[in-house]
C-alpha cells in the first residue's frame, strides 16, 4: 500500500537526508518567525480588501484566561436576521502571535438561521484574537478579545 | 479511516433552526513543531470541512494549523425537508472522510 505510514516516514527521512546533503554549506533550521500584528493586518486585508471594518454586531466568545493554549473553546455570534436579504456570508478569525495569522474561516448562507459558530482553536501565546464577519451587503464587522495563555500551543511538544 | 462523530437532531419541525455538531479524530500536526532529532515535523492537517443538506452546501470551513487537534465545529441550519446531511473533511496527504446523518422533518 502506497499510503503506508511507515513507508511514508521512510520516504520523508530519505528526502530529508537528500536535502541535507544537497545544502551542505550550512544546516538551516527553519524557525517560524511568527505572525506579527502586521502579518495579521495583511491576512485581514486579503479577506477584507479595502473595505472598512466596523466594530459591533459580532460577539467573539473566548475565555480571557486560558490554561492550555492547545484547546481553546471559541465561539462567534453575529447579530443578523439571517434572511435572504440580510445575512452573514462569512466569519473569519485571526490572531497576532501564532506562527500563522489565520485561525479559521467559515462560510454561511441565509438558510443558516442563526449566525453562530463554535470551534476549538490553538493559541501559541498571550495575544489578541479578532473575529471578522462579512455581511451580505458587503460590510465587515469585528470584535476582538485579549486572551492570556499560560501554556502555549503549536511550538511546544505536547 | 478517521473516526467522526456528528450530532443532528433525528426529528425537527419544518423551518426550525437546528444545531449541528461535527467532531473528527485528527492530530492536526501544525508543521511548526520539531521532532526530538530536530527535524521539522511536516504539516498534516484537515484543510476543509463541508456540510451538505440533501446535496445543497449549507456550511463550509477553511481550517488552518491553529485549529485544535480533533477539530470540532458546531453551527446552525434551518430544517427544510427530510433527508440526509452529509459531512465531508479533506486535508493534507489526501486525507478524506465523510459521515452522514438522517433527519426527518414534519
Amino acid at each position: 500500500m502506497s499510503s503506508d505510514p511507515a513507508s511514508a516516514t521512510r520516504r520523508r527521512i530519505l528526502k530529508a537526508i537528500a536535502a541535507l546533503t544537497v545544502g551542505t554549506s550550512a544546516v538551516q533550521i527553519v524557525r517560524p518567525t511568527g505572525a506579527t500584528p502586521a502579518a495579521m493586518q495583511a491576512a485581514i486585508r486579503t479577506v477584507v480588501g479595502e473595505n472598512q471594518i466596523n466594530r459591533g454586531k459580532v460577539t467573539l466568545d473566548i475565555p480571557p484566561l486560558v490554561e492550555n493554549g492547545n484547546t481553546v473553546a471559541c465561539s462567534v455570534a453575529v447579530d443578523s436576521p439571517m434572511t435572504a436579504a440580510d445575512y452573514v456570508r462569512a466569519i473569519h478569525i485571526f490572531n497576532e502571535k501564532n506562527p500563522q495569522p489565520n485561525v479559521i474561516g467559515v462560510h454561511l448562507g441565509p438558510r443558516a438561521g442563526r449566525a453562530r459558530v463554535s470551534t476549538r482553536i490553538r493559541l501559541a501565546d498571550t495575544q489578541r484574537v479578532i473575529a471578522i464577519a462579512e455581511l451580505s451587503d458587503g460590510s465587515f464587522w469585528s470584535d476582538s478579545v485579549d486572551v492570556v495563555i499560560t501554556l502555549g500551543a503549536c511550538l511546544e511538544d505536547s | 479511516m478517521a473516526r467522526a462523530l456528528v450530532s443532528v437532531p433525528a426529528r425537527a419541525g419544518r423551518g426550525e433552526i437546528i444545531a449541528i455538531k461535527a467532531l473528527i479524530s485528527h492530530h492536526m500536526e501544525t508543521g511548526f513543531r520539531h521532532s526530538t532529532t530536530g527535524e521539522l515535523i511536516p504539516r498534516d492537517i484537515i484543510t476543509s470541512f463541508v456540510c451538505r443538506y440533501n446535496g445543497e452546501e449549507i456550511f463550509r470551513a477553511d481550517l488552518f494549523p491553529a485549529t485544535a487537534a480533533n477539530p470540532f465545529i458546531s453551527f446552525y441550519t434551518r430544517a427544510t425537508e427530510s433527508g440526509t446531511i452529509v459531512f465531508e473533511w479533506t486535508g493534507d496527504n489526501d486525507f478524506s472522510a465523510t459521515e452522514q446523518a438522517a433527519i426527518s422533518v414534519e
